[in-house]
């Protein structure tokens, strides 16, 4: 189990160091020089070189690389120039939005999906499991922010229950926030919960073909005992698989989501950084969203071995 | 497919919105909706309108201050004396004016923030309002006298910006995230990405405003601001981003739709540099070509006014030229032909705002009635600022300029139209040195009629303000002569 987790914290370190040249590199190219967008167009040549001295913009671009790289591995992940504050400071205030609506979408994900997924494998073959897998096909199908507008239709202008969007900061309670993340969560939830419920259904229906649930019911399991006791295991690798894609993507890809309901997420973060030339914000929060990703994915290989012993030896 | 989307949902929110919202008491609070955060909350150093939109008159003040409909009044000095040569300002501040600090606010603040906004390491995005100051002397604790090295017509006009600001020495640095003013509102907090609060100053010098607490929330995308005004969480949003679904708000007796003027001169820039654009019978064809009502009515949706020169509609000086270039594809045609530029080909650079995206759509396809083909590129304000404004590297884009009475951009060769002409520029210097109303009048006049006779750019119309608000808010600006959400005077009716 240990060496096979090393190898691969070993091949993730790679990646990071690969993924930090590509993303720095590729978005110091893009035209556009952050200290003229700030100052605008009346500005002297002065007045901009000396903005650019202040941030930094004047060293070479290999020792702003060292130095952010090198200041990443020390926690500090320098200043925004746009907001002339921290970036870790930034980051962390919008990852107390995406984060909580990442989890809150995915826990809500995973409570749809697993029933749901189990009845339709269930009942394979009936009319509930095609009243199921025509829903979630449907539920697929449906853009998730066109779903959004319409929760906000009916929720916020017609019923009024909810706001139709921001965010009001833990400082004011923790109810009131999980009530604004709600139709957000929601919205990200629905298209997500669809795609697991089919990928459930297929795991296992096709485990329960297995010889060793016909062992199972042989030597006198109900089938629900048989589902519950031995298929369900054996299905939650694809599904393990699908929910650790789901999380990254969710996590770094509600921006739509975001601009819907007008959340001060990472996502709305990179779109205001990208058009007002915050590089460094934008390197910063990119890097960190691929570091998400690929520990979500180490511990995804990690929780197979836990649920398949087999693959821990053959580590 | 966003758009459509959002005239959907606006077709769908009446049948839906028939509940009303319960009548409550008297607010003293208000939600602020606008498209754009504020980079930092420093007007003395950033670009960005959203800073001024945030905190001018509100948080700031300057010595001067601009009213509603764009006129100059007493801000923090209730009085000025100009010399008769007119080179010294003396201003008499305010007594008892307070910054948010609780410092007093002394003719030594306005020393330091005049010298601060001009010195070497300035950061002040309009150096030009500055540039015709020699010294700023404090003669006591309330009079401050100004010495300029030329006369400047426009200088109190130029102490009323936002840029131009009274500071506080010891806040003055750190007002990007904490801004310390006089105004009659203080700040309080700002949510990065989503808002910024502030409150009623209890030691305001003027009369205290209405209102208790102000919020100003940023919601960029055009649905979800229509779906927050429906909502009520949104109280008024001044530069409302789905001009297509006002119409409905007209309809709708809860709200109020505000449409005024701005300062913004909405243009079709040339590249002088360019062979084809250096000839002036190319440019007039291009302006022939133009069909200022049908960019209006397609980009627009009929908000807006057309101009024939770089100058402001609704200011008194104004001249409506835009019969020297009526819609007339023949007469381009003719002019083209004349230039032997027919079968020319120009790139033209388009801006994220929606005035130029869509208004760019509409002026190709005029200019290919003409024979004129354009190859299209969308920049965004980054890369316009670094290619098309400094770089020069283009031949047609649409901007809209904003600053108030800026024809002079015209008179200065190394701007990015790069129109280069003696003649105008004498007009401009003389008008700098002119502060006789009438003379002001007279080359004001002979300055709009030569760029418009020399069809240096497309002059297309003026940029409107399309706000919409709750039914029972009054006090809210109507113009946009400067950007800015004054709050001073507004007050809820029920």
């Amino acid at each position: 189990m240990l060496r096979y987790a090393l190898s691969r914290l070993l091949s993730l370190s790679l990646s990071l160091v690969v993924a930090s040249l590509v993303i720095f590199f590729v978005i110091e190219v893009i035209p556009g020089d952050p200290a003229s967008y700030m100052l605008g167009m009346n500005a002297r040549p002065e007045t901009v070189a000396a903005l650019s001295r202040e941030l930094g913009l004047d060293q070479p671009i290999f020792t702003r690389y060292l130095a952010w790289v090198g200041g990443m591995l020390t926690g500090d992940f320098g200043t925004s120039y746009t907001y002339r504050v921290p970036v870790g400071d930034l980051i962390a205030a919008r990852l107390g939005v995406s984060l909580p609506l990442t989890v809150y979408a995915l826990l809500l994900t995973i409570v749809i999906a697993f029933p749901v997924g189990l009845i339709a494998a269930a009942t394979r073959g009936s009319a509930l499991d095609a009243g199921i897998m025509g829903g979630t096909q449907l539920g697929i199908a449906v853009p998730n922010f066109w779903f959004a507008m319409l929760l906000v239709l009916f929720f916020a202008i017609t019923l009024q229950w909810f706001s139709a969007g921001g965010f009001p900061g833990w400082d004011r309670g923790f109810w009131i926030n999980i009530k604004a993340l709600t139709l957000p969560a929601v919205a990200l939830a629905l298209p997500q919960a669809s795609i697991l419920a089919r990928v459930m259904r297929s795991a296992v229906i096709e485990t329960l073909g297995q010889d060793y649930i016909r062992t199972a019911r042989a030597k006198g399991l109900t089938s629900r005992q048989a589902v519950v006791g031995h298929a369900l295991r054996n299905a939650l690798i694809p599904v393990l698989t699908i929910i650790g894609l789901q999380f990254s993507f969710l996590l770094a890809g509600a921006i739509i989501i975001e601009n819907v309901f007008f959340l001060p997420g990472l996502g709305r973060l990179i779109f205001q950084a990208i058009t007002q030339r915050d590089l460094i914000v934008v390197e910063s929060v990119v890097m960190l969203l691929v570091f998400a990703v690929i520990m979500v994915t180490f511990l995804v290989d990690l929780a197979y071995a836990a649920v398949d012993p087999r693959l821990r030896r053959r580590a | 497919m966003k758009r459509i989307l959002t005239i959907a949902l606006a077709a769908l929110a009446p049948l839906m919105a028939l509940v009303a919202t319960p009548a409550t008491a008297q607010r003293t609070d208000i939600n602020v909706g606008m498209v754009l955060e504020p980079p930092n909350l420093d007007p003395t150093s950033g670009a960005a309108a959203a800073i001024r939109e945030v905190t001018y008159a509100n948080i700031f003040e300057g010595l001067t201050r601009f009213g509603p409909d764009g006129s100059v009044n007493p801000g923090l000095a209730h009085a000025w004396d100009i010399s008769d040569d007119g080179l010294t300002y003396t201003f008499h501040l305010r007594e008892g004016v307070i910054f948010h600090d609780g410092s007093p606010m002394t003719a030594a603040d306005v020393v330091f923030t005049l010298d601060r906004a001009r010195g070497e390491d300035s950061t002040n995005a309009q150096p030009q309002l500055f540039a015709a100051i020699e010294t700023v002397e404090a003669l006591d604790e309330l009079t401050v006298q100004v010495t300029l090295n030329r006369q400047q017509g426009s200088f109190l006009f130029n102490m009323a910006w936002g840029d131009a600001v009274i500071l506080s020495p010891e806040s003055a640095a750190d007002n990007a995230t904490n801004p310390v003013g006089t105004g009659p509102f203080r700040f309080t907090r700002w949510v990065q990405g989503d808002r910024v609060e502030m409150e009623r100053n209890p030691d305001y010098w003027g009369e205290a405003p209405a209102l208790e607490r102000v919020t100003f929330r940023f919601i960029q995308d055009p649905s979800a601001a229509f779906a927050a005004m429906m909502a009520g969480d949104i109280d008024a949003f001044p530069n409302f981003p789905a001009p297509e679904t006002l119409a409905q708000f007209e309809a709708d007796p809860r709200f109020a739709v505000i449409v005024g003027s701005t300062e913004g001169n909405t243009i079709l820039s040339m590249n002088h540099e360019n062979e084809a654009l250096a000839d002036v019978r190319v440019r007039q064809a291009i302006a022939h070509a133009i069909n200022r009502q049908d960019i209006i009515d397609g980009a627009m949706f009929g908000y807006g006014t057309p101009i024939g020169t770089h100058f402001a509609p609704h200011n008194p000086d104004y001249l409506d030229l835009t019969d020297l270039t009526p819609h007339d594809p023949e007469r381009a045609r003719e002019l083209l032909a004349e230039a032997g530029h027919e079968g020319l080909s120009l790139r033209l650079a388009l801006p994220p705002p929606g005035y130029a995206r869509r208004g760019g759509e509409i002026v190709a396809a005029q200019l290919r009635e003409v024979g004129i083909r354009t190859e299209i590129t969308n920049v965004e304000w980054a890369q316009w600022l670094e290619q098309v404004f400094r770089g020069g590297d283009y031949d047609l884009t649409i901007v809209s300029h904003t600053e108030p009475m800026d024809i002079g951009i015209y008179a200065r060769p190394d701007y990015y139209f790069r129109y280069d002409d003696a003649d105008f520029q004498g007009l401009i210097a003389e008008l700098d040195v002119t502060s006789d109303p009438a003379e002001r009048t007279a080359l004001l006049h002979a300055a709009q009629r030569h760029i418009a006779e020399n069809f240096v750019v497309g002059f297309m119309f003026q940029l409107p303000k399309t706000g919409v608000a709750n039914a029972e808010i009054e006090g809210l600006w109507e113009n946009a002569p400067v950007p800015a959400n004054d709050m001073t005077a507004v007050r809820w009716t029920n």
